[in-house]
């Protein structure tokens, strides 16, 4: 079965837009979004609707690399510990007397360099999957980010810093405007530009691209920086909504971005899936999420909620491309 | 065989989509007939009723449940209607979110148990700058980010009695060592401080405090912050463990390693959690306030913040229920309502309390 054929290069027809995985997201988003509005009276509420994002954009920004990674068929476990890293180090210098301003960008800088290690080590041992790497990087970053702080909590940085996790542009949340600028930028990357070509043909068929001359190195270290990057913009965002860092924030974000990713339709397996899939995902799981919250739902049974709804992500197109594939067969 | 599957995955999202309709309505239809489960936590009812919210530092902590059982008594006795919340993991970041969710559902009072002292503050300020009352307990939060803090017992207190406990019972000599919750939880820090402090006594001279560790209030890694302290310290003669959690990991990890005669254990711990280790000796007595008070109290002083009858300034009194008059007294720069000293465990009345917590 070759499936990224007949997905990716196969002629659009009417049905066949329909019948594509991003529109079954626009249905459960519906969905969720009708169930909500049943369930509580305070779900369908400008205010809380807006706030809501805030709330959950956070992590976000690391879906938007993530969807790149996941096309290449790696995966990146790291992330959550580069936003602690990053976000510890930032409260460390500013506790130390750095301005605000340098430690901010000392941040994003430490977060990119972690992601360009991280590609590092992939390419330069191949033998080595991914996850492994990753999970390696994972425990350093955060065994530092423990190392530097003593298991301690910095906080009290100034005023404004608080803008960016609680901010809005005129009745619009700071970081929802932030999340479509970056949004757009990544989707642009992805679906307009030869990079994106790069990383969907390296997601395919790795030996073909490399036969065919795509620097398939050179794209997985871009892809790691850029994810190691938007991590410590997630950092910025939620060291500001937090008020004070500790060693062990972000826990757990690597499988919340890498579960949104998934249900946004974006194989695990390589070269298939689409930008917009994902950001559909972060707003379905997001609300989803909410909602829940709203009617005071026990924290269990949220989790049960969002795993029964990954299951259904990971079957349902299976299904289809098993029956995409039957008919390549029959034609 | 194309139309067929096109045909079938067509009927397959069309079923899929009423599906979702059909379960919506069913919904609508329930809370529109006033189901008592639909509606709990819902304005439906919201006739005059108080709806006031706590927020414990996670689940599955038998104390913090306890905890919210008090706040909803109390809550309950006055007529209004407690929400009980607590997120799945023990972070802050959990925690912010949960506010967010109670300030959009327009509670009158916040009662939060805090997993950071000054993370919360920019949600918690939110919250009061929308007009909800905001208290904490148990662990407090800065005094910015709270109108008053219900304590569960006087900190100096606690440190102190857990010093001159465990001096009892090692003979006044030896190493010891602390295993406490989070790094940052506000309580265990004061309340580690204090035992410093009373460590300062010339009386301790021989008792040497070798290592705070921190367990995180997860059973798993107290289990192994224990064993990792009795592997490093092979002298140690005694744990303190001020937190239910750790308290009850240790006393496991001490009673499978038969280290019951060589190693003592007291600290903070629930009696139903605690009465085996107890009885077995590996634990002489332990100490604890009634986690039900503190919700409790917690629950009247939130109602009487909602009600107007205090404004959390110092001095003022208040009724809190079968607890009797409350004051409330000067903490730092902010202010809290004390629940009293701890109460002391031991062989002789924990066959009684094990049943009541």
């Amino acid at each position: 079965m070759e499936p990224r054929v007949l997905t990716s290069k196969k002629p659009l027809t009417l049905k066949g837009f329909f019948l594509q995985w991003e529109w079954m997201l626009v249905l459960l988003f519906i969905a969720v979004i009708v169930m909500n509005v049943n369930l509580s009276d305070y779900f369908w509420d400008y205010n809380n609707l807006r706030d809501a994002t805030m709330s959950f954009l956070d992590k976000a920004f690391i879906v938007l690399p993530m969807v790149f990674i996941i096309i290449l068929a790696d995966i990146d476990i790291s992330v959550g510990s580069i936003v602690a890293l990053s976000s510890v180090i930032m409260a460390d210098l500013y506790a130390h007397g750095v301005p605000m301003e340098l430690a901010l960008i000392v941040c994003l800088a430490v977060g990119t360099l972690c992601g360009y290690i991280n590609g590092l080590l992939i390419v330069k041992f191949k033998e080595l999957s991914s996850v492994i790497v990753t999970l390696s990087t994972m425990i350093i970053y955060r065994g530092i980010a423990y190392i530097l702080l003593k298991d301690q909590s910095v906080g009290k940085f100034p005023k404004w810093f608080n803008y960016l996790g609680w901010g809005y542009v005129g009745s619009i949340p700071f970081i929802l405007i932030a999340f479509a600028v970056f949004a757009v930028l990544f989707g642009i990357l992805l679906h307009k530009t030869t990079f994106g070509r790069k990383v969907y043909a390296i997601g395919s068929n790795p030996t073909a691209s490399r036969y065919s001359g795509v620097q398939v190195d050179r794209i997985k270290i871009i892809v790691f920086t850029l994810a190691g990057l938007m991590s410590a913009v997630t950092a910025l965002f939620l060291t500001s909504r937090m008020g004070s860092t500790r060693p062990n924030i972000a826990t757990g974000y690597e499988l919340d971005v890498i579960a949104m990713v998934v249900l946004g339709g974006i194989s695990t397996a390589g070269g298939k899936g689409r930008m917009i899939g994902a950001i559909l995902a972060v707003f379905l799981i997001g609300y989803l999420r909410y909602g829940l919250g709203l009617i005071n739902i026990s924290a269990q049974t949220l989790l049960i909620v969002i795993g029964l709804l990954l299951i259904f992500a990971v079957s349902v197109p299976k299904l289809k491309w098993k029956g995409t594939g039957a008919k390549g067969k029959a034609v | 065989m194309k139309k067929v599957l096109t045909l079938g995955l067509a009927a397959v999202m069309a079923v899929t989509l009423l599906a979702g309709c059909g379960g919506n309505n069913k919904e609508a239809g329930a809370s529109g007939g006033g189901s008592p489960s639909a509606s709990a936590g819902q304005p439906s009812d919201a006739g005059g009723k108080k709806r006031l919210a706590i927020i414990f530092k996670n689940t599955g902590n038998p104390y913090g449940e306890k905890q919210m059982e008090g706040f909803k008594k109390a809550v309950e006795e006055n007529g209004d209607e407690a929400i009980l919340k607590a997120p799945d993991q023990p972070t802050a970041e959990a925690q912010i979110q949960m506010i967010e969710e109670l300030i959009s559902q327009k509670v009158d009072a916040i009662a939060i148990a805090a997993n950071d002292p000054d993370a919360l503050q920019p949600a918690l300020q939110k919250a009061m700058n929308a007009g909800i009352k905001v208290i904490s307990l148990d662990s407090a939060v800065n005094a910015q980010s709270r109108i008053t803090h219900v304590n569960q017992a006087d900190p100096e207190r606690i440190g102190r009695t857990l010093i001159q406990g465990v001096s009892e019972m090692i003979g006044g000599e030896g190493e010891i060592a602390i295993l406490s919750a989070t790094s940052q939880a506000t309580n265990q820090n004061t309340w580690i401080e204090w035992m410093k402090k009373e460590l300062e006594d010339p009386k301790y001279a021989n008792i040497k405090l070798v290592k705070v560790a921190y367990g995180d209030d997860l059973r798993d890694k107290s289990v192994s912050e224990t064993e990792a302290l009795l592997k490093s310290y092979p002298n140690l003669k005694a744990i303190i463990a001020p937190t239910t959690v750790g308290i009850a990991a240790a006393g496991k990890v001490l009673t499978d390693k038969g280290l019951k005669d060589k190693v003592k254990l007291t600290g903070l711990g629930l009696p139903s959690e605690m009465a085996e280790y107890i009885e077995s000796g590996v634990c002489p007595w332990m100490y604890l306030w009634n986690p039900i008070d503190v919700g409790y109290l917690a629950g009247y002083t939130a109602e009487a913040l909602v009600k107007g009858e205090i404004t959390g300034a110092v001095g003022e009194k208040f009724t809190a229920g079968t607890l009797g008059e409350k004051e409330i007294v000067a903490d730092g720069d902010g202010t809290q309502v004390m629940l009293g000293d701890p109460f002391k465990f031991d062989s002789g009345n924990i066959a009684e309390w094990k049943e009541v917590y």
